[in-house]
């Protein structure tokens, strides 16, 4: 081979390794959760909260739960309890590690179910059922009644529609193509997605962003819902009459900014940290995973952020944009609006709902892995009794997303307590159990090993003080107004009070908290488990 | 759209596309990069092996 082709291959690698690396970031958190939050938050007062988070909390905590994994796994654990016993002797280490379970495992019961939205609009379009005409609100209907959002159990199918019409047979299909990848472990396709699939989706959002950026006013009759405005709703600091400063001092717009880097980073899932516990001692994490949150944060803010919300905005108004259906819902009533009015809108409809579908599953596949690290390990089941017991879990959490479809409240609580909430308290322990308990220094210098990049010496001190302070502050504050505040706006129920009114909402937590109450079962277990097998070993040797 | 919408967009588009660039430039320029850079769904679980 000569200098040429050997030039030629390093390059096309190079490539490759770029691609899937910031492919691997790409869900349905930058094109669907992202936009969704942005527009409950007043557009562009939330980027402030967020550019924070990404900056403080984001990427040092990715970097936090990368070398705490591999840290982990150089002592012959995967699971995060397994590792947080390693890091910290003390009985109850490995019970912080249950949220680390909770989370994926939870989120992947609603994860799927959006992701069996992207499969039916992309079939639908396949087979030319989504042209609904040029009347906005007609898309929006056919969403509200796809995913049943006018009553508990519509979700089951519209009337008349047959299978297109079935948000639960499509949810089957993805429970079932998921379950049989998972179950036989067909990992080796999912980088040849990131490679190919990923930037596949990135090229078409790209074209999408185009027409969306050439809208001008599509209907005339409203000429303020222009694409300048649109811009301007996701974008302008105050929105609405809400000045900067009012949206910035609600805790809230902190906390789901953090939740949001966190959902699309993966970090304070309890996914990376398994996920590197299985590398080598000298693979780089460092600009590994500074490459994937920078992949991530583009297709968020460069493509997320100029497409659903200005879409949505032209087509549905301020009003639709300041009570989207729920925290998911905006990118499927807004797209549909945009391919409506593109040259082969209904190809594109199609490439892109099926591009952002493989996005998902390659996403889901991996949600599982921390809860089927811990039965390994802790209970020494194999992986296929592990992936078949999770699978009975998420099939009972699933089909309760489905049934209580009304205003979508199940998967909205869930997306909270789970998504925002749950995944904040997991980045907490984390980031406190690296720089306190382990030594930041000690961390470091598992992070450094390896390193592509040098980390600048400052991220010690950011690690160490500056972002366990800004989360402990965040979570206090928003404790206070959430439980102990009298609230300003009585039309702005706190969680506390839907959490009084509403019998779905209780449920869901109750939900909730059943899944802790298993998983800390299953700890206890395995912790009976490791101490058995450390009192042999001690036996045998001394 | 407000002048403060347009400092908003560029600082938060222009600052994503730069780190991503950069990140970008520094596996270019990384020799044996495709070696040690990896992501979440290059990493093979070994427990798929032993069933």
């Amino acid at each position: 081979m000569n200098d040429l082709d050997t030039n030629k291959e390093a390059w096309g690698s190079r490539v490759g390794v770029i691609l899937a690396v910031t492919g691997s970031a790409v869900g349905l958190g930058n094109f669907l959760r992202f936009p969704g939050l942005a527009a409950q938050y007043g557009g562009g007062a939330f980027m402030i909260p967020y550019a924070v988070a990404f900056l403080l909390l984001g990427l040092p905590i990715a970097w936090v739960e990368w070398s705490m994994g591999r840290y982990g796994g150089a002592r012959g654990f995967n699971s995060s309890p397994g590792i947080y016993r390693q890091i910290w002797k003390h009985p109850i280490a490995p019970y912080l590690g249950t949220l680390a379970m909770v989370v994926p495992v939870m989120i992947y019961m609603y994860y799927v179910y959006v992701e069996a939205w992207c499969l039916a609009y992309a079939i639908r379009y396949l087979f030319g059922e989504m042209s609904f005409g040029t009347d906005p609100a007609a898309y929006e209907a056919f969403f509200n009644k796809f995913v049943g959002t006018g009553g508990d159990g519509n979700a089951i199918s519209i009337q008349g529609e047959g299978l297109l019409g079935s948000a639960m047979f499509f949810l089957g299909i993805c429970f079932v193509v998921n379950f049989v990848l998972i179950y036989r472990g067909l990992t080796k396709g999912i980088e040849w997605f990131c490679k190919w699939a990923m930037p596949a989706l990135i090229l078409c959002a790209l074209i999408v962003l185009v027409r969306v950026l050439t809208l001008g006013t599509p209907n005339p009759a409203h000429p303020e819902q222009n694409i300048l405005n649109g811009l301007g709703y996701m974008w302008n600091p105050s929105n609405g009459g809400v000045t900067l400063w009012q949206s910035l001092s609600n805790p809230e717009i902190w906390l789901a900014a953090a939740g949001q880097i966190f959902f699309s980073l993966s970090v304070g899932f309890g996914i990376i940290i398994t996920y590197s516990s299985y590398l080598r001692a000298d693979d780089d994490i460092a600009l590994s995973s500074l490459t994937a949150a920078s992949g991530n944060g583009f297709c968020e803010v460069a493509l997320g952020g100029l497409i659903t919300i200005p879409a949505a905005f032209v087509f549905l108004g301020v009003a639709f944009v300041q009570n989207p259906p729920g925290t998911f819902g905006m990118g499927f009533v807004a797209l549909p609006n945009v391919f409506n009015q593109m040259i082969a809108g209904r190809f594109f409809g199609f490439l892109f709902f099926f591009l952002l579908f493989l996005a998902a599953v390659t996403s889901s596949l991996s949600m599982l892995q921390p809860a089927i690290a811990l039965l390994e390990e802790g209970l020494g089941l194999k992986r296929k009794a592990s992936v078949t017991l999770l699978g009975f879990i998420t099939a009972v959490g699933a089909t309760f997303v489905v049934y209580f479809s009304q205003g979508l409240t199940a998967m909205d609580t869930i997306d909270f307590w789970v998504g925002t909430f749950c995944i904040y308290v997991l980045a907490t322990i984390q980031v406190i159990l690296f720089a306190w308990v382990l030594g930041v220094d000690r961390g470091f210098e598992e992070l450094s090993r390896g390193a592509e990049i040098r980390i600048p010496p400052f991220v010690k001190y950011i690690i160490k003080y500056v972002s366990p302070i800004y989360l402990l502050t965040i979570f206090g504050f928003w404790g206070y107004q959430q439980f102990l505040a009298t609230p300003e706006d009585p039309t702005q129920l706190t969680r506390l009070q839907q959490l009084q009114g509403n019998v779905v909402v209780q449920m869901s937590i109750g939900f909730i908290l059943m899944v802790v109450a298993l998983f800390m079962l299953l700890i206890a277990q395995s912790v009976k488990r490791w101490r058995a097998i450390e009192a042999q070993e001690y036996e045998v040797s001394p | 759209m407000t002048v403060g919408g347009w400092i908003v967009m560029t600082l938060a588009v222009g600052g994503m596309t730069s780190l991503l660039g950069w990140c970008i430039y520094k596996v270019i320029a990384t020799p044996g990069s495709t070696e040690h850079l990896h992501s979440q769904a290059d990493i093979e679980t070994p427990d798929v092996e032993e069933d």
